[in-house]
């Protein structure tokens, strides 16, 4: 089929990017790490989405989670441990014309970092935010997370962890200004795809909590759900995900859940068995921060010019009547 | 008080200057002072005297007497809130020393005042005279107590009919004191009576017109009270200036700077006493397309500004010492990944919670310092309120530079002082570039450090080509993280480097005096006003004293340790801690010295001596003076 002329000029002028586009260096993540697949399927995206390289910054914090940015071939931003939202919300009020994403840990996110979680939900800022939640810390070697389960032995609770774990979605669905909550498995590639793509096209903070597994210290944690499917609730809706019928057939254990019922989505939530795998909550109309203060307004030498004359004006003494005229 | 009387009375009032029955003696300058409970306006009042001194064309300098809570109990010795007005022939540069004249709402916040030594022997105080008739026998005994005690002590104490006189024109007398206030010591300072209702209406311009007039009632029916009942009247001499000034204290004039810089974002945590210089900006940075955001805290006050940096024009977040100390990690990851940062301090009493509302300059060594690892970052101190103007422009232009944190330090006296600077022409070199947004060529590194200076051009999103990641941990040009020993020292040494570099463009400061002499004091920061008067009032005597004023301390300019050496001896003064040498336990071996002097023997090798003052508030110059004198005398 012929092309027409005014598509094929578009094209041209329009750089296609490959995957490789989006790939840097060898990711230092041990073998069989959930990481591997979260970076395969944000590779995946970007290259789907066409996005410019140069105008898109991913902003993580410090574990093992954060080392994502260096994986990736657009600009980025390895911060400082929990402090991954308030850097992020920083670049993108600079820069709203920035694709922003976040990755962050469960110690990074729900532990050093819960101040600035809690309040990036409020803020409502347009960016990607993937919490790689494997239950424990990884980079320090083993100790237990906010999301770590009771009984968990590591090295600073060796005789098993007491504390009930925390839980990220339950957490964030609370929170005043909310805007988008999903939940993907690193085993599921195909819909751990989807569910960030919903996010990438979602306006506000989509927050996607990743169950993802740490071989290295936590080798067992998740064989029962690999196991067994049907620990696994797909969620369906027309404006949530559609699993293909592959998928289907393995994952029969489905519901169809509208993203907009936010009182549904608290009580499929508090599910840690099955574990809830979609588009729990989705409200398209929850106002961005950057938008309510105005970013990205140009801002011109004569603005500033004349808004300082006028702060001037407030508190000048004028040496003569006739700057007392000019103040008045 | 007759009707008819009192109608004379306004319209001698309206005559203004024209009616004084007695001649003004001339002063140099007074040092008046105005205080109340919090919320009887004594603060507005002061801050009125002073601009019209201002527009008169005097020197003024203005001290704030706040109280640490917001609303402590009336009457209370603690309470005492208000305003210090130090108004001169010339320009003023500091508070002064004790107050000439006192206007006490009471005589429980005079008591406090009095107790401070903040009073001059022989002060003339106007006080308030509605509680000798207070239901309360109490109250009318401390009165009746007090009155005596002041009287007995040396004190010149007029009693004012403050309340009684303001019922007669508004209902809520207590409301208007202060502006009765100001129309009697318009009246005492022989201001004209125009230019005092001129301020009036300036003052209270965004209410309506009722507000205006019922106050401008009041400010004539004080000044008419001023004229008929008090036997004395001064007058300081002023000329006008010939240039147009601006009356602004020292946070207003930093968050005008900032408007000035082209600084684009202020993050920020609400802090006193930084945090009026945010509410300023909030009230008019929008206008210019700029935005303050209240974070949830300073940690993510800095780091927000930080990111803001990182991807457009140099941010600036703006605390105080306890926010200072929560932004170190944020402020070391700005180092290392070498993202301009303007952090502003407005130190206050510390450690921890300390005295919020007082003045301290206790954050120099962990500015400098701070943070963790080897992490060097600009240090500048504001010495004036115009300074706190000019001095964000250049932290801006420094930190894009270089791209590195610069951390300016004001302080509370300086927050609040009010003092008149030329007004600033604006200049277009004064405004960042915009965010570079042009393609980065092929081979180019991020981090590509320049040999000699250390400097490395900065790349930033949007900027085709130069993609990569920024990163706290050590890394190699690329910003590829590295652990070898030879590129983390590449990375230090360059970091390093751009010290020296900012260091070679740096002025050596003046000397304030002889180039030589027998004494040098050395300060910086707000003290600056204090130390040259009370140098000068030593000269006059004959004695070889000279100053030295630091605005760098990290780096310190070149030619400072040739300047030291001209001296005898050499003094920091500071309003910090310092431990005495009269202390039992203290002796050189174990001495702690003011942050200052430590810095200036460690790099100069010269033998600096300190003395400093932290009772909270501004330093009067008497005290230098004694200090430095003593210090002359050592050893004779
Ligand atoms: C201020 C600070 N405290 C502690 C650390 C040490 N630290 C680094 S990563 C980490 C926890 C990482 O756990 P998580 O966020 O779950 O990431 P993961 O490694 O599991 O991906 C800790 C405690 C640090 N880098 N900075
Ligand atoms: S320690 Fe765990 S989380 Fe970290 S890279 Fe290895 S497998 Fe992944
Ligand atoms: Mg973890």
């Amino acid at each position: 089929m012929a092309t027409p002329l005014s598509q094929s000029i578009i094209k041209l002028h329009e750089e296609r990017h490959d995957l490789e586009d989006y790939q840097s260096g060898v990711p230092r993540w041990c073998t069989g790490c959930g990481d591997n697949a979260i970076l395969a399927a944000v590779q995946r995206l970007c290259r789907d989405e066409n996005l410019a390289p140069e105008k898109t910054v991913f902003v993580s914090g410090i574990g093992c989670s954060s080392r994502f940015p260096h994986y990736m071939k657009t600009y980025g931003f390895h911060g400082i441990h929990g402090r991954a939202f308030p850097i992020a919300e920083g670049v993108k009020m600079a820069r709203p014309d920035l694709n922003v994403f976040v990755n962050t840990g469960d110690g990074d996110c729900c532990s050093i970092g819960a101040a600035h979680w809690i309040h990036a939900l409020r803020y409502n800022m347009n960016m990607t935010v993937i919490l790689h939640d494997n239950h424990v810390y990884g980079l320090t070697k083993k100790q237990a997370s906010p999301t770590s389960p009771v009984g968990l032995k590591s090295n600073t609770t060796p005789r098993g962890s007491v504390l009930e774990p925390l839980n990220p979605l339950t957490v964030t669905l609370g929170v005043a200004n909310v805007s988008f909550v999903a939940q993907a498995v690193d085993w599921i590639p195909e819909l751990m795809y989807e569910i960030v793509s919903k996010a990438f096209h979602h306006r506000g903070f989509s927050f996607i909590r990743v169950i993802q597994r740490c071989p290295e210290f936590l080798p067992k944690m998740f064989e029962p759900w690999l196991h067994d499917p049907s620990k696994t609730l797909l969620l369906t809706h027309d404006n949530g995900l559609q699993p293909s019928a592959d998928l289907g057939r393995i994952y029969k254990n489905q519901r169809a859940h509208d993203p907009l019922d936010i009182h549904r989505a608290r009580e499929i939530a508090s599910s840690e068995d099955p574990i809830p795998v979609g588009i729990l909550y989705q409200d398209p109309k929850v106002p961005c921060y950057e938008d309510l203060r105005g970013a990205g307004k140009p801002r011109t030498v004569e603005a500033v010019r004349k808004g300082l004359d006028a702060e001037f004006d407030k508190f000048t003494i004028w040496p003569d009547e006739q700057g007392q005229e000019r103040a008045a | 008080m007759s009707e008819t009387a009192q109608l004379d009375r306004q319209a001698q009032a309206k005559a203004g200057a024209a009616t004084r029955a007695k001649p003004a003696v001339n002063l140099p300058e007074h040092i008046v002072e105005v205080i109340s409970d919090s919320g009887e306006g004594a603060q507005r009042c002061g801050q009125s005297l002073a601009s019209i001194a201002a527009r008169s064309g005097n020197g003024i300098w203005t001290v704030e007497i706040i109280p640490a809570e917001i609303q402590p109990p009336a009457r209370s010795v603690a309470g005492a809130s208000g305003i210090r007005i130090r108004i001169g022939s010339k320009e003023v540069t500091n508070g002064g020393d004790e107050t000439d004249l006192a206007v006490a709402f009471n005589e429980q916040v005079l008591l406090g005042r009095v107790r401070a030594g903040e009073l001059k022997p022989g002060a003339t105080i106007l006080l308030e005279s509605i509680w000798r008739e207070h239901r309360d026998p109490a109250i009318v005994k401390s009165y009746n107590d007090t009155l005596a005690a002041l009287t007995k002590s040396g004190f010149r104490v007029v009693e004012m009919p403050l309340e009684k006189e303001c019922r007669a024109l508004m209902t809520d007398a207590r409301r208007g004191k202060n502006m009765f206030v100001l129309g009697m010591l318009c009246s005492i300072y022989s201001f004209d009576l125009q230019l005092a209702r001129d301020q009036v209406a300036l003052t209270f311009g965004k209410k309506d017109r009722s507000v205006i007039e019922t106050n401008v009632k009041l400010l004539e029916a004080g000044f008419a009270w001023g004229e008929a009942n008090l036997d004395f009247k001064y007058a300081i001499p002023a000329t006008k200036s010939n240039v147009a000034q601006v009356v602004t204290n020292g946070n207003t004039a930093i968050a005008l700077g900032v408007l000035a810089s082209g600084m684009d974002i202020c993050a920020m945590y609400p802090i006193t006493p930084a945090t009026s210089a945010s509410h300023y900006l909030s009230e008019c940075f929008e206008k210019v397309g700029g935005m303050v955001h209240q974070a949830e805290d300073e940690i993510a006050a800095c780091a927000f500004a930080i990111g803001a940096s990182y991807a457009g024009r140099c941010a600036v977040t703006i605390t105080s010492g306890p926010g200072y100390a929560l932004k170190q990690e944020g402020i070391g990851l700005a180092v290392m990944a070498e993202i301009p940062l303007v952090v502003v301090n407005v130190q206050r009493g510390g450690p921890s919670t300390g005295q919020p509302t007082k003045v301290e300059q206790g954050d120099l060594l962990t500015s400098v310092y701070g943070s963790h690892g080897d992490a060097p970052k600009v240090v500048m101190a504001v010495s004036g309120i115009e300074d706190c103007f000019y001095s964000m422009i250049t932290a801006r232009k420094i930190a894009e530079t270089f791209n590195m944190v610069v951390v300016v330090l004001s302080d509370a006296s300086l927050a609040t002082a009010q003092a008149p600077f030329p007004r600033p022409t604006f200049s277009e070199e004064w405004l960042a570039p915009p965010v570079d947004q042009s393609p980065i060529p092929e081979g180019a590194k991020p981090y590509d450090w320049d040999a000699v200076t250390g400097i490395a051009r900065r790349f930033s999103p949007g900027q085709p080509g130069g993609m990569h990641t920024v990163t706290g941990l050590a890394h190699d040009r690329m910003s590829k993280v590295a652990y070898d020993p030879q590129t983390n020292e590449e990375g230090l040494r360059a970091r390093s480097l751009k010290l020296a570099a900012l260091q070679k463009t740096l002025k050596t400061p003046p000397v304030f005096g002889d180039p030589e002499g027998d004494l040098l004091v050395v300060g910086w920061g707000s003290t600056k006003g204090v130390i040259e008067e009370s140098v000068e009032r030593m000269r006059a005597e004959g004695l070889k004293v000279s100053a030295l004023h630091l605005r760098f301390i990290q780096p310190l300019p070149s030619g400072i340790g040739e300047i030291l050496r001209r001296f005898r001896k050499v003094i920091a003064v500071e309003g910090g801690w310092g431990d005495r040498l009269e202390d039992e336990l203290i002796d050189a071996d174990n001495r702690r010295y003011t942050a200052l002097a430590m810095m200036l023997r460690s790099r100069y090798l010269v033998d600096v001596d300190c003395w400093s003052e932290a009772r909270g508030q501004p330093i009067k110059p008497g005290n230098v003076v004694k200090a430095l004198r003593a210090k002359l005398d050592e050893g004779k």
